[in-house]
């Protein structure tokens, strides 16, 4: 069962396009990751999707509903969380308060099962979120966006400036909240984490989806290329 | 003893300029916005109250209780129409659209009430004029007691509120980062309406004291957002409590500038704000701080 769909989505920074007719679809449960160079789009669609940023043409489908244009706000309340890039935490809220504001749809996340999920908050769990270490900060950032019980998570770079350590233990909770059966569509730069966690890969390249498909099926060598646009389709 | 007196009358009057500049503090904190309408937003709480008192005959603070509900929809709507209109077209044009809304406001008040000096002094009863003789050289007058505590339970509350409610929790994310917010699932333009409701309430209780304790007139706006203005930059720009303290500040410096000498009364206020302008913010970064 298709859970989101996006039609020939156009995304415009003024003059500059971000986004050139992208259409791809999300199954519910699925675990997709869109890879692709800086610049090449990807942050922007995430954004578009959450209804941060207001698409300039082209439609978002969840759940049948057409979200184009609601603000990011109902997203969240339908069930569309975003980990925006940079975590963008309340630096001067506490980490429970953090988790708390975003407390929206019923479901299997609250405070509890996320100090459960990430324990490393449970001894800062009253402390200010600016005196976090960076992976602490993610912890924050991907339990806030559960609070919301999603039925689809975007992740955006929640691997960006961790030391490596950090990192397997963020996807290490990430996994156990795939298992569960949560829908989830990540950007990551690191090739190798995005074929290991997501069922489906799309490449992006300027704007474009230049390669879609299994990860298993695709081997590195083409997912290389389209990354760098190495071998353009004339 | 003198000098002792100044200060006590420095702290009542600068209990009244907390007050006028809480709601200034709240918007600039939430919002970033510099409300330069915020002072005729008082006085026209001033006069709907007095609107409420000749056409019913009840108390003034019982007509400002009938009030508020009437500057809760102002401020919602205030924000929804003009502010977030503004608020997209940089910082400039919230600057320049408040000073325009001051300009209706006072022309509006003019055509509708006439340029007369009005009061609610008699109306507010004896409050407005008993007082304890302490000493010889200190009495103490009640409606300044009154405007104090007002001014320590209005902060106090706004403290509790930002500190222990969800909402306030929501506002605070709001004001740090408004995408964020939103894409935690707060609704922003909600957050900013009432937020500014809540800063055009606390306007009309200065606006009361106003009333109760001198004279008003539609013109009278301009004088109460500048004294507003430097409480707010004396305590800290965005800073709750430091807008509490820089009221009480700002009163001191006026009732002793006037022991000197009388004409010194609102010099001495505004070379404290110099004074403060120029050692605190000979360059630093703007910030809503919070005392947790």
């Amino acid at each position: 069962m298709t859970l989101l769909r996006v039609e020939d989505l156009d995304c415009r920074y003024g003059l500059l396009q971000a986004v050139r007719g992208v259409s791809f679809e999300v199954a519910q449960g699925e675990t997709v990751a869109l890879i692709g160079a800086n610049g090449a789009g990807k942050s922007t669609l995430l954004r578009a999707i959450a209804g941060a940023h207001r698409p300039h043409g082209g439609r978002v489908v969840f759940d049948g509903a057409d979200v184009t244009s609601m603000p990011a706000h109902r997203h969240v309340s339908l069930g569309v969380a975003l980990v925006p890039e940079g975590r963008r935490l309340f630096p001067s809220l506490t980490v429970e308060e953090n988790l708390r504001v975003a407390e929206a749809r019923r479901g299997r996340w609250n405070v509890q099962s996320v100090l459960e999920v990430f324990p490393l908050l449970q001894p800062r769990r009253h402390m200010a979120a600016a005196n976090l270490s960076g992976g602490e900060q993610q912890a924050v950032a991907i339990g806030r966006a559960l609070m919301s019980n999603p039925r689809v998570l975007l992740l955006d770079e929640v691997s960006l400036g961790l030391a490596p350590i950090v990192v397997d233990a963020v996807y290490r909770s990430l996994a156990g909240i795939i298992s569960e059966g949560t829908t989830v569509l990540l950007v990551e730069q690191d090739l190798a984490r995005a074929l290991k966690v997501a069922g489906r890969v799309i490449c992006v390249l300027e704007g474009r989806i230049v390669l879609e498909g299994e990860a298993a099926s695709l081997d590195r060598d083409q997912v290389v290329n389209a990354y760098f646009g190495l071998k353009r389709p004339a | 003893m003198t000098i002792v007196n100044a200060i006590v009358q420095g702290i009542f009057l600068g209990a009244f300029y907390a007050v006028l500049a809480c709601g200034l503090s709240i918007m600039f904190g939430v919002m970033r916005i510099i409300n330069l309408a915020h002072g005729d937003i008082a006085v026209l709480g001033a006069y709907v109250v007095f609107v409420i008192v000749q056409s019913t005959g009840m108390s003034p603070f019982a007509a400002f209780i009938a009030a508020l509900p009437v500057m809760i929809v102002l401020g919602y709507v205030l924000q929804l129409t003009i502010l977030e209109r503004s608020l997209k077209s940089g910082i400039l044009t919230p600057l320049l659209a408040t000073f325009g809304l001051s300009i209706v406001i006072q022309n509006l008040l003019l055509i509708r009430f006439s340029p007369d000096v009005r009061s609610l002094g008699g109306e507010a009863g004896a409050i407005t004029t008993s007082s304890w003789q302490v000493t010889s050289g200190l009495s103490v007058s009640a409606l300044g007691i009154v405007i104090l505590v007002v001014a320590v339970v209005v902060f106090g509350a706004l403290q509790l509120f930002l500190s222990r409610t969800r909402i306030g929790w929501m506002m605070r994310a709001t004001a740090e980062d408004a995408d964020a917010a939103e894409l935690a699932g707060i609704d922003s333009r909600g957050m900013y309406a009432r937020a500014t409701a809540l800063a055009v309430a606390i306007a009309a209780l200065g606006g009361l004291f106003l009333a109760i304790r001198s004279v008003f007139d539609p013109l009278s706006g301009p004088t109460q957002l500048i004294f507003a203005f430097e409480a707010v930059v004396i305590g800290g720009m965005g800073n709750l409590w430091g807008t509490l303290l820089g009221g009480l500040a700002l009163g001191v410096a006026q009732t002793v500038g006037a022991q000197v000498n009388p004409e010194y009364s609102a010099l001495a206020g505004h070379l404290l704000f110099l004074a403060v302008l120029v050692l605190r913010y000979g360059g630093g970064r703007v910030s809503l701080r919070l005392a947790r």
